[in-house]
């Protein structure tokens, strides 16, 4: 029976836990629970990806609805790629959220703020195991409302104006949404992707199809945060609670550019979206310029937290890049890096927030001399921060040499010398913080070490990192073999 | 193109663009929420007439009727006001904890606080 069910089991499971978790006493059960259920939701993640790496697409019809009537999931390489990420994530930052947010928020409002996690880990698993381009809609929602309420849980008044523009941009954004679909139904009476798929070719040169597609591109932009639409990130990151920023950061904008790809390439279909509609041209002219400015924009700024948001904005631009390519070795590159961003930048936040922990503060004033006095924990963050960068035998190295191949590849030489800029610059604001926490001299020598609960769950990001940098069977395997399922080339 | 025949699209698209632009234009937090009401209400009432077939019945099964209208489309609509409403409750939720801990609820008056303190 498990075994049948095992494609809803991990939307299912946080949903019903979430219910659970209000009902449980203020303390540390409610994080027990959590972090149980975000390892079972790995565990099935894991085992449906191997079945995935074997060719095989499940579908399982919810309610035992047929599809295309009922809702349909359906897990594909592309899907299984992003449910072993969020698995993954989800299970080294829960155990994680334990001592980080008890230091940061206290206990007492521990049943909501862990419902909240829960509700989060449910939509974002949803969305990315459902079939049904309405039944997105809703999860995105749920995701999105439980993100909205963490974001608001920080500490600072600022992380309720925080909360409240990524409120409104992201109801916006999925509001958009809506209309596209709206729209799409209008044309195909159908709401099931794959029967979508079908089923646009024959209304692909009306005007409601173009309308429907600038509608979701946009609307999911939005909630990808890519430039000039990510005036909500830098603040929400800022602001949310430690743990918070590193489950955002890692999974939330990664599940929307799933989403993007999954309509661009899978949906619509590459010829309706690179030759009928000019996609190319409005992604890959924005991915540049976002990429550079918000790299620079990362330079200057004074708190490690903030500086690591805007790096957020400028690693999307890479995404988008690989997306705007129209290739299946592109594509490919895009699909790796959301992976592989994810990994670093989950590791990055937790090192970071493990840093916290002790000095109160990121801002980076107060961080002299700090290498000496927690080595372990700003060990993390330097070795997470080369990810970043992209140095070889890390998987920043594997994504970004992809995504270099593939604009080689289309003959794109301005595009190879953004993406080494792009590297460049991290390497400048990443030393940065390696400057002042090694080679400045700071108050006191005093050893501080975080604790062994926030390091292990840091480490183990780290060491993922350069794990799937040498050994790039399962990402390079899954991510090629999803490129090709959704068709890469118009 | 028949205008009066599209008349509920017409004013779908006239609430559109009246609460995206209050959401843009407005600097107090509860007159953008409204915005987004209205926005969102829009996009509602868009879905409900595609559901409308001419000369369709009322969805319910009867004996000498074979044409009925779409109930999918409301059948949607009903999720997207649950996530409507929760999203306003949210909303309105943010609003008053800002108006606690900063005495306003205009935008341009809580960013004056949020430069003083850098």
């Amino acid at each position: 029976m498990i075994a049948h069910n095992l494609v809803a089991l991990p939307v299912v499971l946080p949903l019903l836990a979430a219910a659970v978790a209000v009902l449980l006493p203020p303390g540390r059960k409610p994080w027990l629970l959590a972090t149980g259920i975000a390892w079972l939701v790995f565990a099935a993640s894991l085992a449906l990806a191997l079945r995935a790496l074997g060719g095989e697409v499940l579908s399982y019809p919810m309610g035992g609805w047929e599809p295309p009537w009922g809702i349909e999931y359906r897990l594909d390489a592309a899907n299984a790629l992003l449910m072993v990420l969020i698995g993954a994530v989800a299970a080294a930052v829960f155990p994680f959220a334990g001592p980080s947010v008890k230091r940061e928020l206290g206990e007492e409002k521990s049943p909501l703020f862990y419902a909240a996690l829960l509700l989060f880990l449910a939509g974002q698993l949803g969305i990315a195991v459902t079939g049904d381009a309405f039944n997105v809609f809703v999860f995105l929602e749920i995701s999105s409302l439980a993100s909205y309420t963490l974001v608001a849980s920080g500490k600072d008044r600022k992380a309720l104006t925080a909360a409240f523009s990524y409120l409104i941009i992201g109801t916006v954004g999925a509001t958009f949404y809506l209309i596209g679909i709206g729209l799409l139904y209008a044309l195909t009476g159908t709401l099931n992707m794959a029967d979508l798929a079908a089923r646009i070719p024959e209304v692909a040169e009306t005007r409601a199809a173009h309308t429907a597609f600038a509608f979701i591109v946009v609307g999911l932009c939005m909630k990808i945060a890519l430039f000039p639409l990510h005036l909500w990130l830098p603040n929400a990151y800022t602001y949310a609670p430690s743990a918070v920023t590193a489950l955002l950061a890692a999974s939330s904008t990664k599940v929307a550019v799933y989403l993007l790809i999954r309509f661009v390439y899978g949906i619509f279909g590459a010829d309706f979206s690179y030759r009928e509609m000019p996609l190319a041209w409005l992604l890959i002219p924005l991915a540049v310029v976002g990429l550079l400015s918000t790299s620079l924009v990362a330079i200057g700024q004074n708190k490690v937290k903030r500086m690591l948001a805007y790096s957020s904005v400028a690693q999307i631009g890479y995404m988008v890049l690989g997306i705007g390519m129209a290739s299946s070795l592109g594509l490919a590159a895009a699909l790796l890096h959301v992976f592989n961003h994810a990994l670093m930048k989950g590791a990055l936040f937790m090192a970071l927030g493990a840093l916290v922990y002790r000095v109160g503060t990121s801002r980076l004033h107060q961080w002299r001399g700090i290498g000496r006095r927690m080595p372990w924990t700003m060990a993390a963050f330097v070795a997470a921060g080369l990810s970043l960068i992209g140095v070889p035998l890390t998987v920043g190295f594997v994504s970004k040499w992809y995504l270099v191949l593939a604009a080689i590849e289309l003959g794109f030489w301005p595009i190879v010398a953004v993406i080494v800029i792009g590297s460049l610059l991290a390497v400048i604001y990443i030393g940065r913080v390696i400057e002042v926490a090694w080679f400045e001299k700071g108050e006191s020598d005093e050893r501080c070490e975080a604790p062994l609960s926030l390091l292990i769950p840091t480490w183990v990001l780290v060491i993922a990192n350069f794990w799937f940098g040498i050994d790039t069977r399962l990402t390079v395997g899954l991510a090629e073999l999803a490129a090709q399922s959704l068709g890469g080339t118009p | 193109m028949n205008l009066l025949g599209h008349y509920n699209y017409i004013v779908v698209v006239v609430l559109m663009m009246l609460g995206f632009y209050t959401v843009i234009a407005r600097d107090n937090l509860v007159k953008k929420l409204i915005g987004l009401g209205i926005f969102q209400v829009s996009v509602f009432m868009l879905y409900i007439s595609i559901g409308y077939v001419s000369g369709g019945s009322v969805p319910i099964l009867t004996e000498g009727v074979t044409l009925y209208s779409n109930p999918l489309p409301h059948v949607l609509i009903l999720t997207a006001i649950v996530v409507g409403v929760a999203t306003l409750a949210l909303g309105l939720a943010l609003v008053v904890r800002i108006r606690e801990a900063f005495g306003t609820v205009e935008e341009d008056e809580i960013r004056l606080k949020e430069d003083a303190e850098g």
